[in-house]
């Protein structure tokens, strides 16, 4: 069974010669959904995050707005929007007005780049990987940014975490994700989805797969600031870390992209490693295949990245954090030198020409 | 012996020590008295280097109440009460230590029955007030599941206190002369069940925390403190026993029914976090050790045995008394002149020299240390200011 991928770009560019207008309507509409999109996932998110995290903890998280308090969210949301927005007197008004701007940007921009099913790409680039892991370094910009312009020294000493945090991890994370562009042959994230045709590269490429999904899941959660690696924020350290003089409206943007961070770590981990809206292949099973493949590739996607978030969750809600030495340690001592190995190994496996379930 | 006496304002501006190629500089943070992990409102006037802690000094006073002056002001029993707000979660040991140094002065007489239920009682408490915490201590490393762990097991703590004595956390119920009420009928069925309940928990407390790589990495070798300066500082309570002094007032100084059961008394080798975190989760199985025992043997008989006066007079002089509370010895120094008031009172308690170790600690560690120590210092700062 073939996959034929049309992005939503390439549909605009068709409808482009007939009619310009309608081309643009199709673009404007894109824009709306994408941004409906991004802030349905969100609040869905937040949502998931305390009830998960609820009963983690033995009680029951939002119960009163709605049913089992599925409003609580944008309750939340609208009181944020309401709030007096404060910009501190001594602070840089511009780059602290733009740093959430730049934070959510960051994100938006590797939203994109999502391949969430075949008919569900916003652009499909041929250098997508490498779009991804320049495009959400502007995240830390903005984390940076904000610390900086607060002019408040526990910002200042979070922002200055994130920022070493961030760029360090971001070497982990590339070399993990190298290893999956060495086995597909190709820097297209469609392209890596498709190569998994015949099982997913955390299993396929040997050993390899496994251990450059862990160091991307672990360089990620880092990433995107979350616990054991929240040291930006680190609430018992640093009062709020960077967003300390942060409220209202800028708030909430740093939280969405904090929350819509994760979803795309989350995306990310399930196409690199887990076929991304492949169904689940299994060799030459063909009528298992068969099967798996009534399941419309956007479900399979939503469940990998859904299963990846409770994943992130679950960690966040058992590991205490880790001390900012110990971060850099665990980054350039044993992460880093296992990356180079793991990379290394699998450069032979693909010289070599050893897959299993080859094609 | 030289003291050395400088200005806040000296330290906080005093010359910079770094010695790094780059033009660094030193700066100082004011962390609370509004701050997540200060437990209330203390204040710690940091000198850092970047992520590096030069020097911590402690500023108090925020929450003084002036419960020692009040003291003077009322009767004794009047003062058994105000001291419930000083540790509150320590509240009935606070109690006892008021209750026997009144005792001791006024001769009043009490029996084996009043001796069970105050030593029931303050260890459920100890165990409570070590839940929490942990639960606390989970938290400021940055887990926040272990306080709904901490704090739930806790409840049930409360609510065996609740039926009893009516209050969760400001008891006032051991009195001069006894104990205000005799036990719940149910509270020997409750405290077994909630003993029951406790000893299946305990396992999930090592799962989650103790043998947590990040914790064990966080707290091994942080924040030391050697025996000799422990006892120069007047710790006392888990803090001392962490650094290797086996000292506990229940074994060496017995009150209540201590001397009649059997209980070890945990200490550590090194006085790191790791140690006062390990002394604290053995302080909490002795204690249950020490309430099994206690539970199905409390003796018959009155809970006063002579109505207590309104008004207790104690002989003029100089009396002295002190218990081992959750956090360490609480002494009361009673200066009587043969009045129903106290002339002078004076509480010795255990977090105002527990909370001096911090600067000897903190020294060199990093922002995330300093939480650590603090945390496994385990301060209330009401009983600090007082």
């Amino acid at each position: 069974m073939s996959w034929p991928v049309k992005t939503i770009a390439e549909r605009t560019g068709d409808l482009l010669p007939g009619s310009p207008w309608t081309a643009a309507l199709y673009v404007l509409l894109t824009i709306l959904a994408v941004t409906a999109f991004m802030t349905v996932t969100g609040l869905v998110l937040i949502y998931a995050e305390r009830k998960i995290a609820a009963h983690f903890q033995c009680r029951l998280g939002p119960m009163r707005v709605g049913w089992h308090g599925v409003l609580q969210t944008i309750a939340d949301a609208l009181k944020l929007l309401l709030k007096e927005d404060i910009v501190p007197r001594d602070a840089d008004a511009l780059l602290h007005i733009l740093a959430p701007v730049l934070s959510f940007a960051g994100m938006l921009l590797v939203m994109i780049a999502l391949p969430m099913s075949p008919s569900l790409q916003v652009a499909d680039m041929n250098i997508g990987v490498l779009y991804v892991t320049a495009v959400s370094g502007l995240g830390v910009l903005g984390i940076l940014l904000g610390g900086w312009s607060s002019n408040n020294k526990w910002s200042l000493l979070g922002a200055m975490r994130a920022g070493a945090q961030i760029i360090s991890y971001e070497v982990s994370a590339t070399l993990a994700l190298l290893v999956v562009v060495l086995f597909s042959g190709t820097l297209q994230l469609s392209g890596i989805v498709q190569s998994q045709e015949a099982g997913w590269w955390i299993w396929r490429a040997h050993g390899c797969g496994i251990v450059a999904f862990a160091i991307f899941l672990i360089a990620g959660t880092a990433e995107i600031n979350r616990t054991p690696f929240d040291l930006a924020e680190g609430e018992s350290e640093l009062t709020a870390g960077f967003h300390t003089e942060y409220s209202g409206l800028r708030f909430s943007f740093f939280f969405l992209s904090e929350f819509l961070n994760m979803f795309v770590l989350a995306a990310m981990t399930s196409t690199l490693f887990l076929g991304g809206w492949m169904p689940l292949h299994i060799g030459h099973f063909t009528v298992f295949n068969g099967v798996m493949d009534i399941i419309p590739p956007g479900l399979w996607f939503t469940f990998k990245t859904t299963g990846m978030i409770f994943l992130i969750m679950w960690f966040r809600w058992t590991f205490p954090r880790l001390r900012v030495d110990q971060l850099m340690r665990l980054e350039w001592k044993i992460l880093l030198p296992i990356g180079f190995v793991n990379l290394f190994v699998s450069a032979a496996c693909v010289v070599t020409g050893c897959y299993f379930f080859a094609r | 012996m030289s003291v050395h006496v400088s200005t806040l304002q000296a330290r906080i501006t005093g010359e910079s020590t770094a010695s790094s190629p780059l033009s660094t500089e030193e700066y100082f943070v004011n962390m609370g008295p509004q701050h997540p992990s200060t437990h209330g409102v203390l204040r710690l006037v940091l000198r850092l280097d970047g992520e590096t802690v030069r020097e911590v000094v402690p500023v108090l006073g925020y929450i003084h109440r002036g419960i020692e002056k009040m003291g003077e002001h009322g009767n004794y029993r009047q003062f058994v009460h105000l001291v419930d707000r000083m540790d509150y979660l320590s509240a009935l040991a606070n109690n006892w230590a008021v209750t026997m140094v009144v005792e001791k002065a006024a001769k009043m007489e009490t029996n084996d029955r009043i001796q069970a239920i105050r030593t029931l009682v303050c260890e459920l408490q100890r165990i409570q007030s070590h839940q929490l915490w942990w639960g606390v201590f989970g938290m400021d490393l940055g887990g926040f599941t272990p306080f709904f762990y901490g704090l739930r097991d806790r409840e049930q703590i409360c609510d065996i206190f609740e039926k009893t004595i009516g209050a969760r956390l400001t008891m006032n119920y051991i009195q001069p002369g006894g104990v205000m009420f005799d036990i719940h009928p149910d509270f020997v069925k409750d405290v077994k069940a909630f003993l029951t309940y406790f000893k299946s928990k305990m396992p999930e407390y090592d799962a989650l925390m103790t043998e947590n790589v990040i914790i064990q990495e966080r707290l091994r070798g942080i924040g030391k403190l050697s025996a000799e300066r422990a006892i120069a500082l007047g710790a006392t309570g888990p803090v001392l026993r962490a650094s290797g002094v086996a000292h506990d007032l229940r074994k060496s100084e017995p009150y209540g029914l201590y001397s009649q059961v059997d209980f070890d008394v945990p200490v550590g080798t090194v006085g790191d976090c790791w140690d006062r975190y390990w002394v604290r989760m053995e302080e909490m199985r002795q204690s249950v050790r020490i309430v099994e025992q206690l539970i199905d043997n409390i003796p018959e008989g009155k809970t006063f045995l002579v109505k207590p006066a309104a008004k207790i007079k104690v002989p003029a002089g100089v009396h002295y008394s002190h218990v081992e509370t959750a956090r360490g010895v609480l002494g009361v120094l009673l200066v009587s002149n043969g009045k129903d008031a106290p002339y002078r009172i004076h509480c010795r308690t255990p977090n105002f020299n527990n909370l001096w170790c911090i600067g000897e600690m903190a020294t060199g560690g990093r922002i995330g240390d300093l939480v650590a120590m603090l945390s496994s210092i385990d301060i209330v700062v009401p009983d600090i200011d007082r």
